[in-house]
């Protein structure tokens, strides 16, 4: 009977932290990506010259849309092989390192973490700075792990100041490894972006993407909203029954191998007893009970084992889901599929596991089973 | 006359290897309501007798009729059923459930014949009051002494009024006292009209039978 209980308690346990777990994931993922709207520039056919088809004033314009939390334009700086480096001459190995050109309010919405420092802002861009915002990847690189003495990083020889080390960020990892500079001092010294257009970043406030999403084309160009094409949030629940389906089948082994080991205990307890109790069976057959009787008496103990098993094994799993999700801080999740049928899985399992004894107690013959 | 027991020609062969011919050429007549002693030295074949008369075992060659049936040919199933319904057993080690009470031991002799619950506690009750312990009805088994245990499995043996008692060294682990209360017991029986056969190697035992019978090397003589 332990066997069953610990292995139906496992079972229940891992379904519930399965479950816990797989809600904590979907419950980030649900709220990231239900609040993101990008924006891509896919611009004219036959309309090359115009190689933005952002308005210099993109975000105010999107930000004013109510729901839009933050919203910028972002792309990958026009400049073939550049050189980064963090001192003038030398040339470290820069391949990686990406430039991109953002709005202050496109790193906004990115959520960054910042290590160091701050982001550059609306002064910054006005008077056309020369600043620059790391990712924690490329400063490493880079060999820039303090800002005190304004270090600088040189892009083709032109310094710019950093202001700031992004560590981490929710929707932006490429973020991680490039040098950001202002849109507006990008624009200056290098031109609009060519082949790899520009793109915007917009976030929303939870349930507002896709609202927002219709209003941003004419929003940012009245005349020609068909230069944009916009993507609201991809569907949140296919993503959720993704994440969990996975977790689900690799945790269902383990509570199935945990179960086998319970039916594995139960089979032998019954075993065990059949053979402790050969005087009994012996005696019962000789009041006349024939196989079948000493076989439903078996498979009826090894079953109502079984069932304790289960319900006590429900009983422990819950308890230990709820203690892990306290400690985790998670909010207890237990599906009801998991839950309600334990103490019938665990009879099925004790009648399952009680065959074999049963038969053997079946087979046994009186004339044996009584001799002393 | 009217016969419990009737062996013609009975014998029993254990196949082995090697065989073992344990019980050859039984001629014998129980009467109802007689009581029976058989005797023999350790390895003549007692133990093989009391199975075969008990339908424990099947005999390997002769005929054997309980009460007027022939029980050599029938099937496994109803030599079963038969068992259960026409003997009673009563064992050197009483063979009681331990954790149950006294009524609950007895009551289990009809379980298998199909009758309910409330009626079986009721018979078992009687049972125990013929056996003089009606007060320890409630008694779980292993509380009780020796004697009284064995007089439990008489009450059990008797519930459901078979056609053969049948004893196998029923005071074999008991003191001389409790060995004596229950072969008074048998004897009020037997004054009650019971067919008992007793099997055992103490003299004592068998010399409160009305007739002996004596094995030997598989033969009855
Ligand atoms: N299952 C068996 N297979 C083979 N031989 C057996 C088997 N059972 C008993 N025998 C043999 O049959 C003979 C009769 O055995 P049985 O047990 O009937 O003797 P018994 O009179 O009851 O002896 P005891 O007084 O010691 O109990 C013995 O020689 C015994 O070895
Ligand atoms: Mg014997």
């Amino acid at each position: 009977m332990l066997g069953t209980m610990l292995g139906v308690g496992s079972f229940v346990a891992v379904l519930g932290l399965t479950a816990s777990a797989g809600g904590q994931i979907d419950k980030r993922f649900t709220e990231i990506a239900a609040t993101e709207v990008t924006v891509a520039d896919i611009g004219v056919v036959g309309a090359a010259d115009k190689a933005m088809s952002f308005p210099g004033d993109a975000s105010d314009r999107v930000e004013a849309i109510n729901g839009v939390v933050h919203a910028g334009r972002w792309w990958q700086v026009p400049l073939e092989d550049p050189t980064v480096s963090s001192a003038l001459g030398l040339d470290s190995d820069s391949g990686d390192i990406q430039i991109l050109a953002m709005d202050p309010s496109t790193i906004d919405a990115t959520r960054p973490v910042l290590g160091l420092g701050r982001t550059f802002d609306a002064f910054h861009v006005g008077r056309h700075e020369k600043v620059a915002l790391l990712g924690s990847v490329a400063a490493a690189n880079l060999g820039i792990t303090r800002l005190d003495g304004n270090p600088a990083v040189f892009i083709d020889g032109t310094p710019f100041t950093v202001l700031g080390i992004v560590d981490s960020n929710a929707r932006m990892p490429e973020l991680l490894f490039g040098v950001v500079i202002p849109a507006e001092t990008a624009l200056d010294l290098y031109g609009p972006p060519t082949e790899q257009r520009a793109g915007m970043l917009i976030e929303t406030r939870v349930g507002a993407a896709s609202v927002v999403a219709d209003q941003v084309p004419l929003a940012l160009r009245p005349n020609a909203p068909d230069l944009f094409q916009v993507t609201a949030a991809p569907e949140p629940k296919a993503l959720q029954t993704k994440v969990g389906g996975d977790l689900d089948v690799l945790f269902l082994a383990l509570a199935s191998i945990s179960l086998v080991i319970g039916a594995i205990g139960i089979a032998n307890t019954t075993l065990v007893a059949v053979l402790e109790r050969t005087h009994e069976i012996g005696l019962r057959r000789s009041l006349g009970a024939q196989p079948r009787h000493i076989a439903v008496q078996f498979l009826s103990e090894s079953t109502v084992l079984g069932l304790l098993g289960g319900m006590i094994g429900a009983a422990v799993g819950i308890v230990v889901v709820v203690i892990a999700a306290v400690v985790q801080g998670w909010t207890p999740l237990l599906q009801t599929w998991a839950v309600a049928p334990a103490p019938a899985v665990g009879a099925l399992i004790g009648l399952l596991a009680g065959a074999y004894p049963a038969l053997r107690a079946a087979r046994i013959e009186p004339v044996e089973a009584l001799r002393r | 006359m009217d016969p419990v027991i009737t062996l013609d020609d009975v014998g029993l062969t254990y196949p082995g290897p090697p065989p073992v011919r344990a019980l050859y050429g039984v001629e014998l007549e129980v009467q109802r309501g007689e009581y029976v002693g058989v005797v023999g030295p350790s390895g003549s074949g007692k133990s093989t007798f009391l199975n075969v008369v008990g339908l424990l075992d099947r005999p390997t060659h002769g005929t054997y009729l309980l009460d007027g049936v022939d029980v050599s040919t029938i099937s496994e199933r109803d030599r079963t059923a038969l068992r259960g319904q026409r003997i009673g057993f009563v064992f050197q080690a009483f063979h009681l459930m331990p954790y149950r009470n006294a009524v609950e031991n007895v009551a289990l002799a009809t379980l298998y014949a199909g009758v309910r619950r409330k009626a079986r506690l009721a018979a078992a009750r009687d049972a125990l009051d013929r056996v003089g312990l009606a007060h320890r009805a409630h008694a779980l088994t292993n509380m009780l002494s020796g004697g009284e245990r064995q007089r439990v499995a008489i009450a059990r043996a008797i519930l459901h009024r078979p056609s053969l008692l049948l004893c196998d060294e029923p005071t074999g682990n008991l003191d001389s006292d409790n060995a004596a209360a229950v072969l008074t017991l048998l004897d009020q029986l037997h004054r009650d009209g019971m067919t008992i056969m007793v099997i055992t190697h103490d003299s004592t035992v068998a010399a409160r039978a009305e007739r002996l019978v004596t094995i030997r090397d598989g033969a009855l003589c």
